[in-house]
């Protein structure tokens, strides 16, 4: 193993100048440009940028990942220990893969195999690299599997992959990553797409595989919360630039690049602001003991049922904002559905204006439906593809009796309202942006004159800057319609900014409800306490200011 | 926001900025693939000929025993039959039947399997009711279905194309179903949903429109096997009655002369060849443009 480069203090890895073009027709002509970094032994350096950066262009170029004829490196050098690596032929890459540098993905779902024992999988690394016999490889795999913490690995060994709960399989990569000892890790987004709560776990165990064994880890993330809580060194990007590179203590208290200072800007802090004490106000809906169960027994006492929401109550006042948070799986989004009636509910009240609307059947609901509405996560999806911007705005005011031309003159006026030109209602949902898609959900469920309006996780998909721009959209239509918002978030940040209540859920069941100041100063149930425990960047400069 | 975090006006006016991107169009797009231009050409040509043929030859039924069973020569371009009867024309005339009958096989499953899909797909108490039936119907072979069909009810074009419409439902229900399931989860079905849109109105704007473009690829495939089965069910005899020149019935004639005039058999084997080659080529064509994978580059 050739750990004479972390002792000689050569860094791990070095980029110089690199130029990586993109195929014609695309929105710019370099996926990267210039980009020089570099990673020294035992140091985590975090990539930090928006969607289209160019930071996941820069790691899998390192790799040898990307397609060489789509996303050509035309100038600069990738040194690996010192070697240049940039234009070694495909044999030589695979070999270093594995040996001297390994990557871990956002999805370990996807990146391990369905069909393989994940212990196999680690073994297939040995196997490849290396001249072990059959029972050598079992140790080694048995090894790299403790250091990770993975519990029972002898009984892990013979999972498969859906067997394992996200985080495990995220360690699993990491020990595949890991088991011949690289010099350098790369790390793409490991965290995204598990929840705080395990992310705290991942990201110790990064740290701590980084100091053992004095391994060099490019991490990339969008993430300041993360970037906080494990970067010795920040590189900041923009559309394929470096914008701003530096220690983190010092990028992140002092950021000289105004980007820098409008990414850290715009992260939402854990402290919830004063809100001004709200008065009476009139309740807009009202939730009584929500159950809902998915699947059904068996005919022979099999089948699979899941308790998704357990006697859940709450009450919503005009002009407020209830932040419902939890993990995945806790229930939170069952709730939404089941609010905006899109799930059949199995018992339970959903009243509005004294009507519950639990016992109405579908075309009973119909006239009600008007009065809650719902903004989904994914802006990609929200809108139908084949259909303007205009008339997905008005079909809803129109069921409800709207001649066209009052209807468009309503959508007209919203999307004044929510930021965007009125001439754009023409337009198809691909010609917008994330951001702008958002904007357009909230002026078509606005168009509906709604009581209620549910965000369901409407601004987690987005990029940190677009997402304050959002909030604060979603907080001025609010005052301006004297809405009733139920935002249902796994973020605390974000619920801490915006909600005057906060409603903790946990496995289909309300474990905390209060003031969002009290929720985030005193924490009552040992679930709440671990999930803002878990908050990345919790004890950092984030919360400085 | 209530913090007060000002918002840097910069990343606000890029957000609000709007693309104006000029954007090929999907005709155009599916034009430019060589499968498509060159087997819609193919097509079009045999349409012609389908159509304007009949016009420039003689009767296909006119007999003329004194030249029976002629080889192709400059006054019978594809040769006699047993009776005399011009090749040529016949294999012209038998165009339109093929075509015909693809085209409304086509029509009539993807008519009839929209709708059972479409409901089938959404109206979740009668999904399994109606699989079950097509998962019937797919267990029996289509060519002995249509042939007992056929003897049932007696031969004529109409119950030809309808027994060959059966076998093709199937195929056509599971595919707009399968698309129906995937597209009802989709938000913005949701949020019509949850914006009051009435069932008929959901089905028709938000989801029949994602099952046309795989409808459209079915229905090539669809229209070049009926032509395919039509004339199997002519060669056997169980086909469109013996007096009306389809490619398969003058086939089916030719079969006791082969050894003495191949052309009887091969020029409408040719004929027919072509015209479902043309078809699946264009058929593998469509699919290619209009993969969802590949719209989306678009």
């Amino acid at each position: 193993m050739s750990h004479d480069s972390r002792a000689a203090g050569v860094p791990v890895l070095e980029i110089r100048g690199l130029t990586v073009t993109l195929p014609e027709g695309a929105d710019r002509k370099y996926a990267i440009e210039e980009v020089s970094l570099s990673v020294g032994a035992g140091e985590i350096v975090c990539i930090v940028g928006e969607s289209g950066s160019g930071k996941s262009v820069t790691a899998f170029t390192v790799m040898g990942l990307t397609p060489r004829k789509e996303l050509k490196p035309v100038a600069g050098e990738i040194r690996l220990h010192g070697r240049d690596i940039l234009n070694l032929p495909e044999r030589e890459m695979r070999r270093l893969r594995g040996e001297k540098m390994a990557m871990i993905f956002q999805e370990p779902m996807t990146a391990l195999s369905p069909v393989m024992k994940v212990g196999d999988q680690i073994a297939e690394v040995l196997e490849i690299h290396t001249e072990l016999g059959p029972r050598e490889r079992r140790e080694r795999v048995l090894e790299a599997m403790r250091d990770v913490n993975l519990p029972e690995p002898e009984r892990l060994y013979h999972s498969y992959p859906h067997q394992l709960s996200g985080g495990q399989r995220q360690r699993v990569m990491i020990a595949m990553a890991l088991v011949l000892d690289p010099g350098l890790l790369i790390a793409d987004e490991p965290t995204t797409a598990l929840d705080v709560t395990t992310q705290a776990q991942i990201l110790e165990l990064v740290k701590s595989i980084q100091r053992r064994h004095g391994t060099g880890v490019l991490f990339i993330t969008h993430d300041f919360g993360v970037v906080a809580e494990i970067a010795h060194r920040v590189v900041v990007m923009r559309e394929g630039r470096v914008v701003e590179q530096g220690p983190a203590a010092e990028v992140l208290t002092r950021p000289e690049h105004p980007y820098t200072r409008m990414l850290i800007g715009s992260v939402p802090s854990l402290t919830p602001p004063e809100r001004p004490a709200r008065g009476e106000a009139e309740t807009a809906l009202e939730v009584r003991r929500l159950n809902k169960v998915y699947g059904h027994a068996g005919w022979f006492g099999g089948g699979r049922v899941v308790h998704a929401a357990k006697d859940v109550d709450l009450t919503l006042c005009r002009g407020e904002t209830l932040g419902v948070v939890g993990e995945s799986g806790s229930g939170k989004s069952t709730v939404a559905r089941c609010i905006v009636r899109l799930v059949d509910i199995t018992s339970g009240e959903i009243l509005i204006d004294g009507v519950d609307l639990a016992k109405l059947r579908q075309g009973e609901l119909r006239p009600h439906r008007r009065h809650i509405q719902i903004v989904f996560q994914d802006p990609y999806r929200s809108l139908n593809p084949r259909r303007t911007v205009g008339q997905s705005i008005i079909e809803g005011p129109m069921n409800f009796g709207l001649s066209r031309e009052e209807a468009l003159e309503r959508a007209r006026e919203l999307m004044r309202v929510v930021g965007l030109a009125p001439e754009a209602l023409d337009r198809f949902p691909h010609q917008f942006s994330g951001g702008q898609r958002q904007r357009i959900c909230i002026a078509r469920a606005l168009a509906m004159e709604p009581r209620v309006l549910i965000a369901d996780e409407a601004v987690s998909a987005l990029d940190v800057s677009v997402q304050a721009q959002v909030l604060d959209l979603l907080d001025e239509v609010r005052r301006r319609f004297d809405l009733a918002v139920l935002f249902i978030t796994h973020d605390l940040r974000v619920a801490a900014q915006i909600c005057d209540r906060i409603m903790v859920m946990w496995h289909g069941r309300v474990v905390e409800q209060g003031p969002t100041a009290r929720v985030f100063r005193e924490p009552s149930h040992d679930y709440t306490r671990r999930l803002l425990a878990a908050a990345p960047g919790r004890d950092s400069f984030l919360e400085a200011g | 926001m209530a913090t007060g975090r000002d918002t840097d006006p910069a990343a606000l006016s890029a957000d609000a900025k709007l693309p104006t991107r000029q954007e090929a169009s999907l005709a155009s797009l599916v034009l430019a693939n060589r499968g498509v231009f060159w087997g819609g050409a193919l097509l079009l040509v045999m349409v012609a000929i389908a159509v304007l043929g009949p016009l420039f030859t003689s009767d296909p039924m006119a007999l003329n025993p004194i030249k029976r069973l002629k080889p192709p020569t400059g006054e019978f371009l594809f040769g006699t039959d047993f009776l005399g009867r011009d090749v040529f024309a016949r294999v012209i005339y038998g165009a339109r039947i093929s075509l015909a009958v693809g085209l409304a096989v086509a029509l009539i499953a993807i008519s009839v399997g929209l709708v059972m899909g479409m409901i089938a797909g959404y109206v979740r108490a009668l999904d399994a009711v109606i699989m079950r039936v097509m998962d019937g119907l797919m267990a029996i072979p289509g060519i002995l279905l249509a042939i007992a069909l056929i003897s049932l009810s007696g031969a004529t074009l109409a119950t030809v194309i309808v027994a060959i419409v059966i076998p093709e439902i199937p195929r056509v229900v599971r595919l707009v179903r399968s698309v129906v399931l995937t597209v009802r989860e989709e938000p913005y079905v949701e949020a019509a949903i949850a914006a009051g849109t009435r069932l008929p109105q959901i089905l028709l704007r938000h989801i029949l429109p994602n099952t046309i473009a795989p409808l459209i690829v079915q229905a090539t495939y669809i229209s070049g096997s009926a032509m395919l089965t039509e004339s199997i069910l002519g060669f056997l005899g169980a086909g469109i009655p013996p007096e009306i020149p389809s490619w398969g019935n003058i086939m089916s004639e030719g079969r006791t002369y082969f050894q003495i005039s191949p052309w009887i058999i091969f020029f409408p084997g040719i004929a027919l060849a072509f015209t479902v080659l043309a078809v699946n080529i264009v058929g593998d064509g469509l699919r290619d443009t209009l993969d969802p994978r590949i719209a989306r580059k678009m």
